[in-house]
């Protein structure tokens, strides 16, 4: 299996002697799109954070070798009053200007001015824009995000996931997002994970993604509207 | 002196352990007052005792969710406590207002050669520190140790504090990291500005608290503590966005 750069199997994180993540395994594959869904608390956090390797676990965490990754935290908003500009932003990466400005460019902040600017005075399209430029200015192969605000109008009716799949047409890039917006799932998915504790259900979003396997994810009752899209 | 502090104040100030400074300051007096009776160096008795009580910060921090303020503030307490019980109440006033005039040219050289250390490795850990206050985790996914930066930090914080008592106290030691950062953060429009711009006010401040001792022959400590707050006061007029 060539194409395979992530293997996970049997994993499992505890906190205390709390289980968040209870024996989940699962593949990546090149280029794929895997989209993480569950409700509050299920470990969906958790798990990027173990994939990173910055928290404890047991079971095997297989990343091919040589990746580059990069990541996108949950709640990632810089305090206003801090004053850094979004330059010394990206010197935290060792990146060097042209790259900078390239990849600024490419998330559609053409304005160079915006490198002097104050990080926290972004508009928070511009700022969403911005890290998605920071984190692909050192060229990962693999991007994970904990929740990119979904929805969010980032200027020009653009959502942060049409950005997103357009970037990956352009470069070779695999990527793990967290996401509450089902409707995400379907538009720009190759496989889903419904992670509660356990995997709920893993696969192609069409065949995983079912009335039964959300009841299971979110217990109760929750209604799934499949948007036809395209 | 004053610009490591202001320097390192302008990273404590961002990681809101503004008041740490402060704090430490009286972590030291058990130290001190040891020093004072059995008639040893001041900011090695001072230093020692930091070192210690850092060192149980750190350690609580690992072991628990618990912000490093507050962990300071519960050393800080027993640290005091500690003190009132031992230290001769002739020497409180040294060791809370600071004496200048008691640094030796030996106690001088070895600050000096101190302080630049300090300075030089707070820049090494700077950016890193900042990233990790923005998120520890994305540090950690850039492979940044934040433990081990936390300890250094820490540790910066304890040599600077121990050689500011010397100067300023432990009452007023806190007032060196702080003022200079709070005035440099109204200049500055990013963290070049801002870092730098601490480390300038701060040793200004203290140059001017040496120069009214020498003219006037007041206290030079609280004379460097009010004139960053001048400073200060002049920043708010200069306010950037």
């Amino acid at each position: 299996m060539d194409d395979l750069i992530l293997k996970v199997k049997n994993l499992s994180v505890s906190f205390n002697g709390d289980k968040i993540i209870d024996d989940l395994s699962f593949d990546l594959k090149n280029k794929e799109n895997l989209i993480i869904v569950g409700p509050n608390g299920a470990g969906k956090s958790v798990l990027l954070k173990a994939l990173l390797g910055i928290i404890p676990f047991s079971g095997e965490i297989k990343w091919r070798e040589g990746l580059k990754v990069s990541y996108f935290p949950q709640n990632f908003f810089p305090a206003k009053e801090i004053p850094l500009s979004v330059r010394e932003f990206f010197k935290f990466k060792k990146a060097p200007q042209n790259k900078i400005e390239e990849s600024l460019k490419a998330v559609g902040l053409d304005d160079l001015s915006v490198l002097s600017k104050k990080i926290g005075l972004l508009s928070a399209g511009q700022f969403q824009r911005m890290m998605i430029a920071w984190s692909l200015v050192d060229e990962p192969h693999i991007l994970l995000f904990d929740e990119p605000t979904s929805g969010i109008d980032i200027g020009g009716e653009e959502t942060i996931y049409n950005l997103l799949s357009q970037i990956e047409k352009k470069i070779n890039l695999t990527m793990i997002l967290i996401t509450h917006d089902l409707n995400i799932v379907y538009k720009f998915a190759d496989s889903v994970l419904c992670l509660n504790k356990k995997a709920v259900c893993y696969g192609v979003p069409q065949e995983a993604l079912n009335s039964e396997s959300l009841r299971k994810l979110y217990g109760g009752e929750m209604k799934l509207y499949q948007h036809k899209h395209d | 002196m004053g610009g490591a502090a202001g320097y390192l104040g302008t990273l404590m100030v961002t990681k809101r352990m503004a008041l740490v400074g402060d704090a430490l300051g009286h972590v030291a007096l058990p130290g001190i007052a040891l020093a004072l009776i059995y008639n040893f160096s001041v900011e090695a008795g001072a230093f020692a005792s930091l070192f210690v009580g850092i060192v149980l910060i750190w350690m609580f921090k690992g072991k628990t969710e618990i912000y490093m303020e507050t962990l300071t503030g519960v050393v800080f307490a027993v640290s005091l406590a500690l003190a009132f019980l031992i230290i001769p109440s002739e020497d409180i006033e040294t060791a809370l207002i600071g004496d200048i005039t008691r640094i030796n040219l030996t106690e001088a050289v070895v600050s000096i050669l101190l302080v630049i250390a300090v300075f030089f490795t707070i820049k090494k850990i700077f950016s890193e520190m900042i990233l990790s206050t923005l998120s520890e985790d994305l540090a950690s996914s850039l492979k940044i140790n934040v433990r081990k930066y936390d300890l250094v930090y820490l540790l910066a914080i304890g040599i600077i504090v121990a050689l500011g008592i010397k100067i300023v106290g432990s009452l007023l030691v806190g007032a060196l990291v702080v003022i200079p950062a709070a005035a440099s953060r109204n200049f500055s429009r990013n963290l070049f500005q801002y870092s730098y711009g601490g480390m300038f006010i701060g040793a200004v401040s203290c140059i001017l608290g040496v120069i009214i001792f020498k003219i006037a022959g007041f206290g030079a400590g609280p004379f460097a503590v009010l004139s960053s707050a001048a400073i200060f006061l002049i920043s708010i007029f200069f306010r950037q966005n």
